[in-house]
C-alpha cells in the first residue's frame, strides 16, 4: 500500500479534502484526485505554464508543487473564474478570439487574473511579462495581449 | 557593434486538400423536433475552428440562425467518416459535405413547411431568423420549429440530410510526374523587416507586411487567427526552432521548452495583414483553407531580409546567431545590400 | 492591422450572405475559457493504469534479448508488453492508404533504427511506477553502424536503415528510386541561358510542439467494446490502424476525440491508440499512453529535414526558362507519410511560376533518426523556403527588384503547369502588388498593370513538344502492379541500378547583372465573369476497391 496524505484546502472558494499519493504533484492531485480538469499537463517540467494555478493568491506551476503542501491553503484554478458569471477576462478572451485550441487558456487566464489583481492598469510591457511563462502555440500571443489590455482599460464588459 | 536593417520578400501558393485527392469527408445533419439542428461530423478541431466554420456553413445553407445549429464531432459511433484534419482540407472538403447534407435537410424542411402552408415548396424562402415564408409575402409564414414539429409528428418526414465530398484520386506518371495535385490553391506574399545585431548575431523581426488570398473568408476572425498564429510560427521556424541544432548530428537535441526555442510575447513583430478573396470554384462558398500556408512565406522572407541587412546568405535553417556571426566573420563584416 | 481588400476579384463573388462572412464567436470558446473543453485526458477513470515505453538509446542496433523479468516484479506493475503481444506488430498506415509496404513495428523485436524506438511497454498503477519499471527492463543490444546524412545514406556501402529497400531509398511505382518530374528539356535551356543560378538549401527538422502532448486513454466499454479517447487528428485513420494492428473488427472500437490541444500534423499518425487499447484488452482496466514532453520533442515524429539543390536558367530580362531540382527528404528510420510528402512536393514544383522547362528528382531517404511525419505545410514548406530564397538570388543576378521578378515569372490563369494541368484561380500577382504598395516599394508600370487574369494561356498553355525523359534510378524486383509491392519472395530480391543523375553542385557566383527587362505590351482583356458558387460541385463516387479494411487507394501509382 502506498502512503497517502490527507490534504484539506479550499478550491475556488469551496472546502475540499482529498488524499494525495506519495510524491504526487498538485497538477495530478487536482486533475485525478479532486476532479478539476482545468489545469493542464504541457511539459511536467515547469517550462510551459499550462498548469498555472493560484495558491494563496500567487501564481504557481502546479506540476512543480507537491500536492500536500497546499494543506490549509486557498487554491484557485481557471474553472473557478466564473462564479457562475464570467470573469471579465473570460469575456474578453472570447471577444478578442484569444484562444484557438484552448489548451493554454486556463493557465493563461490564471496568470492574467493574478496580474490584474495586483496591478489593475498594467502597461503592454507588464502584460507581456505576466504571461511570459505561459506558452501558446496557436495564437501568436497578440490577441491574448489585446484581451488583457481591454479588461485593464475597462473596455471589456463584466 | 551595430544593428543593420534589411527587408526580405517571398511569394507562395499552397495546395488545398490532400495531394492527389481521394480524401473523402462525410456529414450528417438532422433536426430535433424543435427545429434545432445537429451536424454530426468526425472532423477534428485542433484549434483551427473546424466546429465553428462548419456551423456557419450549415446555418447559411439551412437558412436558420446560427444559434439553432450545433456541430458535434468527433465520435466514431455517431459521426460518419472523415479523412482527418490535415493538408488544409477541412474547410474545403468538410465544408462541401456539410453543404450537401444541409441542402438535403433544408429541402425536406421546406417540403414540410409547404405542406403546412399549402403552397409550393419552390415559393418558400427562409429569413435566417427562424422563419419560413412565401417569397414576397412575409406574413404567410411558419417558424422552423413548427415546421419541424409538423414534419415529425404529423407528416412523418425526417428533416435530415447526408453529404459526402470526394475528389477522385489522381494517378501519378512515374516518368513525367504528371498528376492532378489538387483543385485549387491559396496564395500569399510577405515582406519582413529585420534587424541584425552584428555583435551578437541575433536577428529580430521588427515588421511584417502580408497579403493572403484565401478564396473566401468564411469567418474573418477565424481567418485572422490562422494568419496571425501561422506567421508567428513561420518566424519561429526561421529563426528559433530546431530539434537538431547540429543536423545531421543528433547531439544536443532539445528535450524541453528551455532548449526548444520559440518567440514569446515579448518577441512579436507587428503584422499588417491584407486579405484577398478569389473564390475557389469548388470551395464551400468559395473558401480555401488558410491554416498551413500562413507560415510558409515567412521563412524565405526572413532569410532574404538577413541577406539584405548584412550580405550574408544563410541557406540553412534555422538562422541562428552562430551562423550569422560565422558568416560575418567569413566575409569580413556586414555588407548591406538594400535591394528593397 | 488587418484589412479585407474586397475590391480584388469582386465580380467573382457574391458577398451578400447571412452567416458566411460574419465574425461569429467560436462554438467552442466558452468551453476553452471556462476550462470545460474536454481534451482526451480530461476524463476520469477508476483504476487508470499508465503505460510507458522502453526505448532504444542507440541510433541503430540489433536486439539480442529483451529481459522484462525484473520489471514485471516491480511495485505497481500490472503487465509488460513486447512485440509478441501485439497481434499484428506493424504500423499499418501505409497499407491502409495503399501507399507502400508496412515497415515499422509497434514494439520492435528484431532491431531498432533510431534512438527512441520502442521495444517494450510497461503498464503500471502510477506513472512513477511505470518509469521505474522501464529502467528495470534489460535489453542486450548489438550496436550497428548508423548513418545520419541523407547523401551519405544513399551511397553504396552505407549502413542499411530499412531492409525492404536498397540503398536507403523508397521505391516509387516499382520502377525508380525517386519521383521524377519532367517537363520540356532543361539541359537545352541551360546550354542557351544568359545566366545560370544555383543554390543548395537545407531545412532542419522541427517539432510540431503542441502544448498538449500526444496520447490516448483506452478502456473497456460495455458490450465487449473498447472506448478510446485520443488526441488524433484523424479519427478514422487511427481507428482503422488500431483495428488492423489488434486484429479486431472496427465495430468493436469506439473512438472519441475532436477537441485537441494543437496538432500541426504531429497527431496524424502518432499511433498511441493500439497500445492503449491492447493494454485495456489484456488488463481489463483503463490504460493511458501519453508522451511526456521529452518524448514529444525527441521521439515524436518531427517535420523531416529537407535538402534541395536548385539550378535555374535565366534570361537577362529576368524570365526563368528552366528550373532543375534535386531534393532529398529525410524520412528517418521508417516511411510513415514521407512517401506521400515527396509526391505532394513534386506536384508543387516549380513553385507558382510559369517556367517552360522543369526537371526534378526527389528522393525519400532513410536515415537512423526519428521518423518524420506531417507538419504544417507538409511537403511544401521546405521546398518553398528553397524556391523563394533562390528567387532572390535570381533577382540579384539579373538586377531586378525581387517583387518585380516574382510578378514577371508568376503563373496566370490558363498557363500550363509542370505537372501538365492548367493553372486556374490564380492570385499571386495581386498578392505581390498589395505587399509592394503597403511596403512603399515602387513597381514598374508593367508590374503594376499585371493581373492573374491577363497574360496567361496562349503560348504559355502548351505542353512542350519534346520532354526529355530517362531511366535513371531504375530498380528491378518490385511489382509495378501495385505501389512499391515487392515481387519475389524476400527483401533480397530487389537490386538497384546506379543512378547517373548527379546532384547539383554548390552555387556558382552569379554573372554580371543584366539590363532591365524589355517592356512587353499585354492585351487588356475583361476578366471572365463567373457565377458565385451556390451549390457544391457534384461529388463523384469513388471507384470501388477490394479489401474490407482499406480506405480509398491513395497511391495513384497503379496503372489502370
Amino acid at each position: 500500500m502506498m502512503a497517502k496524505t490527507p490534504v484539506n484546502f479550499t478550491l475556488n472558494g469551496n472546502d475540499r479534502a482529498a488524499f494525495a499519493e506519495d510524491g504526487q504533484n498538485l497538477l495530478e492531485f487536482l486533475r485525478r484526485g479532486v476532479g478539476d480538469m482545468s489545469p493542464k499537463y504541457g511539459c511536467g517540467q515547469g517550462t510551459c505554464g499550462a498548469c498555472t494555478v493560484l495558491v494563496d493568491g500567487e501564481t504557481h506551476l502546479s506540476c512543480l508543487v507537491l500536492a500536500e503542501t497546499v494543506d490549509g491553503k486557498e487554491v484557485r484554478t481557471a474553472s473557478g473564474l466564473s462564479s457562475p458569471a464570467l470573469d471579465p477576462l473570460q469575456t474578453a478572451f472570447m471577444e478578442h478570439f484569444a484562444a484557438q485550441c484552448g489548451y493554454c487558456t486556463p493557465g493563461m487566464l490564471v496568470s492574467a487574473r493574478a496580474l490584474l489583481d495586483r496591478n489593475p492598469r498594467p502597461s503592454r510591457e507588464e502584460v507581456i511579462e505576466a504571461i511570459s511563462g505561459n506558452l501558446c502555440r496557436c495564437t501568436g500571443y497578440e490577441p491574448i495581449i489585446q484581451a488583457i489590455l481591454a479588461v485593464a482599460e475597462g473596455r471589456a464588459r463584466a | 557593434m551595430a544593428t543593420h536593417r534589411g527587408r526580405g520578400f517571398a511569394a507562395i501558393n499552397y495546395p488545398i486538400g490532400m495531394n492527389l485527392g481521394g480524401d473523402p469527408s462525410q456529414a450528417l445533419v438532422h433536426s430535433n423536433p424543435d427545429g434545432k439542428f445537429t451536424v454530426a461530423l468526425s472532423a477534428i478541431d485542433l484549434g483551427q475552428g473546424m466546429k465553428s466554420v462548419t456551423r456557419q456553413i450549415a446555418a447559411e445553407t439551412l437558412g436558420v440562425p446560427i444559434e439553432d445549429v450545433y456541430v458535434d464531432t468527433a465520435d466514431s459511433d455517431t459521426g460518419p467518416h472523415d479523412m482527418g484534419s490535415f493538408a488544409s482540407r477541412g474547410t474545403h472538403r468538410m465544408g462541401n459535405a456539410v453543404i450537401q447534407a444541409s441542402n438535403e435537410a433544408r429541402s425536406v424542411m421546406l417540403e414540410a413547411a409547404a405542406e403546412e402552408l399549402e403552397v409550393d415548396a419552390a415559393d418558400l424562402v427562409t429569413d435566417g431568423k427562424g422563419n419560413i415564408h412565401v417569397k414576397g409575402a412575409p406574413s404567410r409564414s411558419i417558424t422552423t420549429m413548427a415546421a419541424a414539429q409538423a414534419a415529425q409528428f404529423k407528416q412523418g418526414r425526417t428533416i435530415a440530410g447526408r453529404g459526402i465530398f470526394l475528389i477522385p484520386l489522381s494517378e501519378v506518371d512515374p516518368d513525367t510526374g504528371e498528376m492532378t495535385p489538387v483543385s485549387c490553391f491559396a496564395h500569399a506574399a510577405m515582406l519582413v523587416d529585420v534587424e541584425v545585431d552584428d555583435e551578437t548575431g541575433e536577428v529580430a523581426v521588427i515588421d511584417m507586411q502580408s497579403a493572403y488570398e484565401v478564396g473566401r473568408a468564411l469567418n474573418p476572425k477565424l481567418v485572422e487567427q490562422q494568419l496571425r498564429g501561422g506567421a508567428w510560427m513561420g518566424m519561429s521556424h526561421a529563426i528559433w526552432e530546431t530539434t537538431e541544432p547540429y543536423y545531421p548530428s543528433r547531439e544536443h537535441g532539445p528535450e524541453d521548452f528551455n532548449s526548444y526555442l520559440m518567440p514569446g510575447p515579448g518577441d512579436l513583430a507587428p503584422h499588417h495583414i491584407s486579405v484577398l478573396e478569389r473564390p475557389a470554384p469548388d470551395g464551400p462558398y468559395g473558401g480555401k483553407g488558410p491554416g498551413e500556408m500562413c507560415a510558409n512565406p515567412v521563412l524565405p522572407a526572413v532569410v532574404n531580409a538577413v541577406y539584405d541587412a548584412i550580405g550574408v546568405r544563410i541557406d540553412d535553417l534555422p538562422v541562428t546567431p552562430e551562423k550569422v556571426l560565422r558568416g560575418l566573420k567569413a566575409q569580413g563584416g556586414a555588407k548591406p545590400r538594400r535591394m528593397l | 492591422m488587418i484589412e479585407f481588400r474586397k475590391e480584388f476579384f469582386a465580380d467573382e463573388r457574391d458577398d451578400d450572405l447571412n452567416e458566411i462572412g460574419k465574425p461569429t464567436r467560436r462554438q467552442d470558446i466558452l468551453g476553452h475559457v471556462t476550462g470545460r473543453s474536454p481534451f482526451f485526458d480530461d476524463h476520469q477513470f477508476d483504476g487508470l493504469l499508465h503505460l510507458r515505453c522502453v526505448r532504444s538509446p542507440h541510433h541503430h542496433a540489433r536486439i539480442r534479448r529483451v529481459d522484462t523479468s525484473q520489471a514485471e516484479k516491480m511495485p505497481g506493475v500490472v503487465r509488460v508488453l513486447t512485440g509478441k503481444d501485439v497481434p499484428t506488430n506493424l504500423n499499418t498506415l501505409l497499407s491502409l492508404l495503399d501507399f507502400g509496404i508496412d515497415d515499422e513495428p509497434i514494439l520492435s523485436d528484431k532491431k531498432v533504427a533510431y534512438r527512441g524506438e520502442p521495444v517494450a511497454a510497461v503498464i503500471a498503477a502510477t506513472e512513477a511506477q511505470a518509469r521505474a519499471a522501464v529502467k528495470a527492463v534489460r535489453v542486450d543490444w548489438e550496436v550497428l553502424p548508423h548513418v545520419l546524412d541523407v547523401e551519405e545514406a544513399i551511397k553504396p556501402g552505407a549502413p542499411k536503415v530499412l531492409d525492404i529497400y536498397p540503398n536507403n531509398k523508397f521505391i516509387y511505382h516499382g520502377k525508380y528510386d525517386h519521383q521524377k518530374l519532367r517537363f520540356g528539356d532543361v539541359e537545352a535551356a541551360f546550354a542557351s541561358a544568359d545566366h545560370i543560378v544555383e543554390g543548395r538549401y537545407q531545412m532542419s527538422p522541427i517539432e510540431q510542439a503542441p502544448i498538449e502532448t500526444c496520447g490516448a486513454i483506452a478502456a473497456p466499454e460495455q458490450n465487449d467494446r473498447y472506448v478510446c479517447y485520443t488526441s488524433t487528428q484523424a479519427l478514422f485513420f487511427s481507428l482503422g490502424t488500431a483495428a488492423k494492428v489488434l486484429q479486431t473488427p472496427s465495430s468493436k472500437l469506439h473512438f472519441v476525440g475532436g477537441t485537441v490541444g494543437g496538432g500541426f500534423g504531429g497527431k496524424v499518425d502518432s499511433i498511441h491508440e493500439p497500445l492503449a487499447i491492447l493494454g485495456a484488452m489484456l488488463t481489463g482496466r483503463p490504460v493511458k499512453y501519453a508522451w511526456d514532453r521529452e518524448e514529444e520533442m525527441q521521439v515524436g515524429a518531427p517535420r523531416g529535414a529537407e535538402r534541395w539543390y536548385i539550378k535555374d536558367a535565366v534570361n537577362r530580362d529576368g524570365r526563368i526558362t528552366a528550373r532543375k531540382f534535386i531534393g532529398y527528404f529525410d524520412s528517418g528510420a521508417y516511411t510513415r507519410l514521407s512517401s506521400y510528402a515527396i509526391i505532394k512536393g513534386v506536384g508543387h514544383l516549380p513553385g507558382p511560376y510559369t517556367i517552360p522547362n522543369v526537371y526534378a528528382d526527389v528522393y525519400c531517404v532513410y536515415t537512423n533518426r526519428t521518423p518524420a511525419t506531417a507538419m504544417r505545410g507538409f511537403g511544401i514548406t521546405g521546398v518553398d523556403f528553397a524556391i523563394e530564397t533562390h528567387m532572390d538570388k535570381v533577382a540579384e543576378t539579373v538586377g531586378l527588384n525581387p517583387i518585380e521578378l516574382r510578378i514577371l515569372n508568376s503563373y496566370r490563369d490558363g498557363d500550363m503547369k509542370a505537372h501538365r494541368r492548367e493553372a486556374k484561380n490564380c492570385a499571386l500577382v495581386e498578392c505581390c502588388q498589395v505587399v509592394a504598395e503597403k511596403a512603399g516599394i515602387t513597381l514598374s508600370a508593367e508590374a503594376r498593370a499585371a493581373t492573374s487574369l491577363t497574360g496567361g494561356g496562349g503560348e504559355r498553355a502548351r505542353i512542350p513538344n519534346y520532354t526529355a525523359t530517362d531511366q535513371n534510378g531504375r530498380v528491378e524486383g518490385f511489382d509495378t502492379g501495385s505501389y512499391a509491392r515487392k515481387s519475389g519472395s524476400g527483401p533480397a530480391a530487389a537490386t538497384a541500378q546506379p543512378s547517373t543523375a548527379q546532384p547539383a553542385r554548390a552555387p556558382q557566383p552569379g554573372s554580371q547583372p543584366a539590363s532591365r527587362p524589355a517592356s512587353a505590351s499585354r492585351p487588356e482583356q475583361a476578366p471572365p465573369r463567373a457565377d458565385p458558387p451556390a451549390k457544391p460541385p457534384e461529388s463523384r463516387p469513388a471507384a470501388s476497391r477490394s479489401g474490407a479494411m482499406r480506405f480509398s487507394s491513395l497511391s495513384g501509382f497503379r496503372r489502370r
